[in-house]
């Protein structure tokens, strides 16, 4: 009997917070469902659901396994700008778009390890320097494009474009491509060396430097794996609408990161679901879009979006505090 | 006898100050090494220089004669040194297990966790560590457990790596009578098995009975090296301490 207790407990203490955001997100659809039956049954509805939500995904997920180490990052809202920048520049200069992809995404990754450094190297706060370079990147963005966007039709001819982002019998490709990264973000989080690594350097950071964990390395890696998730979210978005445009990305920044906490990832590192998180990418796509679906104007977009955040916080606050 | 490790000379400063000044310290294998000496006197910057938390800014280390260069923590515990941190070095809101194999999980090819393993080989530690509250498995976070309780996971990974110098750093600090003597036990157990330990202490008594030789460090500088068969009472070694401290 107590063996069985201890399972349940250890099993709850795993899964709980994941656990809580599937509840979320089943209260939502309930409500949605007994508020506006008529448009809920409607297909569009959740096709433009499931539209958002790849891109969100590939920002989301990434800034789990970030908060977890202990740190916050809010640059990759113009990192996702700046990778689909350099995409959409070679593929207008005739590079073959295979190419601008990858140099797309290494560039993401190299935003993501210089931002690392500098808040590792020199102690920075990583809420105050990351707003820096967020603002930064973005003014780099709107000088070098003259505010102007970048149209590239000519990627829909490319084979990268049905692989990536064309349409399978109705069913966008983005979604595989955002369904397999979830479940090899699921493994590497807790079953790969690097996730297991950024837990106990968020957990205590002097413990794992004591056991010969690389605090640093470990840090900087997560930072690159959110700039990564960012240029890929960036550039399939950029694919999905032929389009540069030199604010793109802005509007992902609060979605993203209150995805990650209403998933139930807590702030003060240690901890983290990707599982929750891919239910928070949820919560906060219907919010975005459902709202609109049920026929309430979009002023209300943002009066309900933060009542979950708050809702969220008090219910995964019920699952138990730090423990030290 | 082999040395398993030999700090020469090693001096360590923080800013201005000299936190160890030329110590030198060696463990040769199968004993039990006291270290004592009064708050402040560097104790904790040796063992962390010693494990490799800390590189020295002079002097050098040596493994089985060897000198080693760009000393850092996990070659420390590479070359077969583990150690019982005084905070323990745990990581509470993660599991036993995964604290267990901190630094050093069991992997498959591309760094994926042997879980399964891992988990059996911790529930056998914790058994033979003497974990008696079936509330606890492998699984347990470590938040939940009592502070002998940490100290039995902190040396339970010190036993899995079966490390050929176990440092144990204020090990009996805040445990029960029931917890130290288990403590002595695993130190005992360890010099049976012709591995070594470098034991750090404030109760002058418990160095006393467990080690086989003093080292007494006092101000960054080891005054005093003395081995067992030198004095016959833990008051003796008292008033050398005190003497050498006040003298020097």
């Amino acid at each position: 009997m107590s063996n069985n207790n201890s399972y349940l407990s250890n099993y709850f203490h795993r899964n709980g917070r994941a656990l809580g955001s599937i509840g979320y997100f089943v209260l939502l659809m309930v409500i949605f469902l007994i508020g506006a039956p008529e448009a809920w049954i409607r297909p569009n509805l959740h096709q433009s659901v499931f539209v958002m939500m790849p891109t969100l995904i590939f920002l989301t997920i990434p800034l789990v396994f970030l908060v977890a180490s202990g740190e916050i990052d809010l640059s990759f809202a113009s990192t996702y700008a700046v990778a689909a920048y350099v995409f959409a520049l070679l593929v207008k200069n005739g590079v073959d778009p295979a190419i601008c992809l990858v140099l797309g995404i290494f560039t993401g990754a190299a935003i993501g390890a210089l931002v690392g450094t500098l808040i590792v190297v020199f102690r920075l706060s990583s809420l105050v320097a990351s707003l820096g370079v967020l603002f930064l990147l973005r003014g780099v963005i709107l000088l070098l494009s003259n505010s102007r966007s970048i149209t590239i039709m000519e990627v829909e001819n490319h084979w990268i474009y049905p692989l990536l982002v064309g349409n399978f019998y109705g069913f966008p490709m983005q979604i595989f491509w955002a369904a397999i990264f979830v479940i090899f973000c699921y493994y590497f989080f807790n079953k790969h060396v690097f996730g297991i690594h950024i837990q106990h350097v968020g957990d205590n950071s002097v413990s794992a430097e004591q056991m010969g964990i690389n605090v640093n390395a470990v840090k900087i890696k997560a930072f690159m794996f959110v700039g990564i998730g960012s240029a890929i979210g960036g550039i399939f978005t950029t694919m999905i609408t032929y389009t540069f445009f030199p604010t793109q990305g802005f509007g992902y920044l609060l979605l993203a990161l209150a995805a990650v906490f209403v998933g139930g990832t807590p702030y003060w590192g240690g901890l983290g679901t990707i599982i929750g998180a891919v239910f928070g990418v949820g919560i906060i796509a219907y919010m975005e879009i459902g709202i609109i679906a049920i026929g309430w104007s979009g002023e209300w977009r943002q009066f309900f979006n933060g009542l979950i955040i708050l809702l969220a916080l008090l219910g995964h606050r019920l699952h138990g505090e730090r423990v030290r | 006898m082999e040395n398993i490790i030999e700090l020469d000379n090693v001096t360590k400063r923080f800013g201005g100050i000299t936190a160890l000044n030329k110590a030198s310290l060696k463990v040769t294998r199968g004993e039990v090494v006291g270290l004592i000496g009064d708050n402040g006197a560097g104790k904790s910057t040796l063992i962390k220089t010693l494990v490799g938390v800390y590189s020295p800014d002079e002097g050098d280390i040596l493994i089985r004669g060897k000198k080693v260069n760009a000393w850092n923590a996990l070659k420390a515990r590479e070359s077969g040194i583990e150690t019982v941190f005084q905070d323990r070095a745990l990581t509470p809101q993660q599991s036993i297990v995964k604290n267990i194999f901190m630094g050093k999980e069991l992997r498959y090819p591309f760094g994926f966790i042997k879980e399964k393993e891992q988990i059996f080989e911790a529930n056998r530690l914790i058994r033979e560590i003497g974990f008696t509250s079936k509330l606890i498995n492998a699984e347990s976070p470590v938040g939940n457990l009592s502070g002998g309780e940490r100290q039995g996971v902190a040396i339970a990974r010190a036993i899995y790596n079966k490390a050929e110098l176990i440092v144990l750093d204020e090990p009996t600090n805040n445990l029960s009578l029931n917890e130290t003597q288990k403590v002595f036990d695993f130190v005992l157990n360890v010099k049976k098995s012709n591995r070594s330990v470098l034991f750090i202490g404030h109760n002058i008594y418990h160095v006393y009975d467990i080690s086989d030789r003093f080292v007494i460090l006092d101000r960054g500088e080891v005054v005093h090296k003395l081995n067992k068969n030198d004095i016959s009472t833990p008051e003796e070694l008292m008033k050398i301490m005190r003497d050498t401290i006040g003298a020097h």
